[in-house]
């Protein structure tokens, strides 16, 4: 996975709570069978007009003038700020899939649902949890305030403003240190691989009905 | 040792390896795998040159992406057609067991598990599928991955995890009356929210649990994400040993007699802590409807239509103000004033043998309503459907204008040929009323199969319970 550092990126803004996946990246694109590709239907049923559809060309295609992500002030955002439990609904990784190849590294939201949350950091998306209050300042300021750009640093654990304040937030340690270094976290556990033959072989002697094999039947 | 939840007890005996900062290398006893959420995990494991861990430990099958008709036919849709074959192929070349669109053990995951006897309690069972938390009704810690998470399991049999808190939904005194285990999970989603578990492990317990049928369990736990639980779950008892005794993959002989004696002891012990615990009463609990666009979005059939004026908070109140412009609905009205289009009945949710009998039994000797554009039904297996027809269900069903469909999810997430068109209407058994979830521009309402069937004869959302009397 790509590493994520630190990102000085333009802000683009989604005022709405519990953004799910399927508003993410609608269904139809899911039938894919690739990581990449996706970021042309990022949002697709709000971003265009007409219906899309695998393989449509999107540069043809009439797009909502409504929606936040067609105004030419936020074009080239790398940092999508939104609100409350973002990411909710189905498992599909095809959601941070598309925001990275969108643009977006970097999410900005008071709360995210769990398994989007872990899906991003397997791609090298941070996802940022801040304070209501903070995230309520931000949109404000993005709203009054043209290419309003933030600067993310994940070693420190800080967000900075443009007027100079510094926004802390936490994160996991271990999702902080794999996003750092761009880690791919199988090679990691297979580092473990004899403890996982041990705790196999302690588990089929004292739970051998959990090892009925599925293949043998 | 001190006391411990169900939670603690799945959780502690399933770490390999615990760092300094409490993230676990958790063993993973089962993945389900199927078409959507796979192909990239396989072409992972392919670049890496790396082998799948434990192959017996992994069962798939195809069901986001199959044709409900006409599958002598195959599938019309070539990149359908392509993920379900990259599906085969995979299994093929990995030697992982698979249910083809032709065998009649094919459906959906969560249906299969299960059916099959793949789920037994203790376990830890993960797919790449949100809807995972459904095995938790076995007493198993079963929640739903990513795909790089589904390649890891393939590559480790493990999964690097963080504990969640410990919730317990408890709920006392038993369901009325044509009031079904999908209104008492939605009525929960109602009154915790959509993130309302986010960052919890959900244990469902009370005399109402205790009292559904594995099927009502399974209902329950299935929706857990839909408050944002990656998992809910289900103590064991003699139901949970009884619904897997002689299933296909189920142990036999003394393995079985020595697992039923360890499965009896998956409860949360007396005094085991909870960091949150939420009551609710099963007698206060009425059919419920959607009105919205997230299910926490839900009333009572009785009630109306909320009105966003009166939500205090302002966030909230934009959103429901957005789904009443989605949904094409008007403040206070009343629920039994809206007219489906559409009827679906079937997913993970409710596709499964009683769920469709519950819906036969409105149905029987009744018609679908002049409003009613197509009233489906898709059970959730082909053994569900296998069941049905030797129950002559399907005859009801059909002589009251349903169809009667090969098994998948379907309209639950439209990624087939199933789906509404703009601005259609439907009541649904499945588990999400997002935009554009059955199909851009439609508008869902999700029900119980017995609410979905009255609503389906009358035309529009009806009480059951009055149904019946009647």
């Amino acid at each position: 996975m790509q590493a994520f550092t630190t990102l000085e990126g333009l802000v683009a803004p989604l005022d709405r709570s519990n953004v799910d996946t399927d508003a993410i990246i609608p269904k139809q694109f899911l039938k894919s069978i690739k990581r990449t590709g996706f970021g042309p239907n990022l949002f697709d049923e709000w971003r265009y007009l007409d219906h899309g559809e695998p393989g449509v060309d999107c540069s043809d295609r009439p797009l909502n003038p409504d929606f936040v992500l067609n105004q030419k002030r936020y074009q080239g955002a790398q940092i999508l700020l939104t609100r409350d439990n973002f990411g909710c609904g189905s498992s599909r990784e095809h959601a941070p899939w598309a925001l990275l190849d969108y643009g977006f590294s970097a999410i900005i939201a008071p709360s995210f649902a769990d398994i989007f949350l872990n899906n991003c950091c397997k791609n090298g998306v941070l996802p940022i949890v801040l304070p209501v209050k903070q995230v309520d300042a931000l949109f404000q300021a993005v709203e009054k305030t043209s290419s309003y750009r933030l600067k993310i640093d994940l070693e420190h654990q800080t967000v900075s403003t443009p007027d100079g304040a510094l926004l802390r937030f936490d994160v996991d340690p271990f999702k902080k240190e794999c996003l750092l270094n761009g880690f791919d976290d199988i090679s990691l556990s297979l580092q473990h691989a004899e403890e996982i033959k041990q705790y196999e072989q302690r588990r089929k002697s004292s739970e051998p009905w959990l090892f009925t094999a599925a293949a043998e039947k | 040792m001190s006391a411990q939840t169900l939670y603690d007890k799945l959780w502690e005996s399933h770490i390999v390896r615990r760092e300094d900062d409490d993230t676990c290398l958790l063993y993973i006893d089962r993945q389900l795998l199927h078409e959507v959420t796979s192909p990239q995990a396989f072409e992972g494991l392919r670049l890496a040159g790396r082998k799948p861990w434990r192959i017996d430990a992994n069962l798939a099958v195809a069901d986001h992406n199959v044709p409900t008709v006409d599958r002598a036919l195959g599938i019309s849709d070539p990149v359908s057609k392509l993920q379900i074959d990259t599906l085969d192929e995979n299994c093929a070349e990995f030697g992982i067991t698979l249910f083809s669109m032709h065998d009649i053990r094919q459906g959906i995951v969560h249906v299969i598990g299960p059916e099959q006897g793949a789920t037994l309690p203790g376990m830890t069972i993960v797919c790449g599928d949100s809807h995972t938390a459904t095995h938790g009704a076995f007493a198993t810690l079963a929640f739903g991955i990513g795909t790089s998470e589904v390649e890891h399991v393939l590559a480790t049999q493990c999964l690097l995890q963080k504990k969640s808190k410990n919730m317990l939904i408890n709920v006392v005194n038993k369901l009325g009356a044509g009031v079904t285990a999908k209104d008492l999970v939605l009525a929960i989603i109602g009154k915790i929210g959509t993130a309302g578990a986010t960052g919890y492990t959900v244990e469902y317990g009370g005399e109402a649990i205790r009292a559904l049928s594995m099927e009502g369990r399974m209902t329950v736990c299935n929706m857990s994400i839909e408050a944002g639980a990656r998992a809910g779950l289900i103590a064991a008892d003699d139901k949970t040993i009884a619904y897997l005794k002689g299933r296909p993959y189920a142990p036999q002989g003394e393995l079985w007699e020595q697992g039923v004696a360890a499965w009896q002891k998956l409860q949360s012990d007396a005094g085991a802590f909870f960091d949150c615990t939420v009551h609710l009463d099963a007698y206060a609990i009425l059919p419920q409807v959607s009105w919205g666009t997230s299910p926490e979005m839900v009333v009572p059939v009785n009630g109306s239509v909320p009105n966003p004026a009166d939500e205090p908070d302002p966030v909230k109140r934009k959103g429901m103000e957005a789904a009443l412009i989605y949904m094409d609905l008007q403040p206070n009205t009343r629920m039994v004033d809206i007219r489906p289009d559409k009827v679906f009945i079937g997913s993970c949710t409710n596709g499964r043998i009683e769920d469709l009998r519950a819906a036969a039994a409105v149905l029987k000797g009744k018609k679908i309503a002049s409003n009613i554009r197509l009233a489906m039904v898709v059970p959730g297996s082909g053994l569900v459907k296998q069941q049905a027809e030797n129950e002559g269900l399907d005859m009801i069903f059909k002589q009251a204008g349903f169809e009667w469909r090969e098994p998948g999810c379907s309209m639950c997430l439209a990624m087939n040929a199933d789906r509404l068109e703009p601005k259609e209407r439907s009541a649904s058994t499945s588990n999400r009323n997002f935009e554009g979830r059955q199909g851009q521009g439609g508008r869902t309402h999700l029900v119980s199969p017995a609410m979905a069937a009255a609503a389906s004869v009358a035309g529009h959302f009806v009480d059951v319970r009055e149904w019946e009397v009647n």
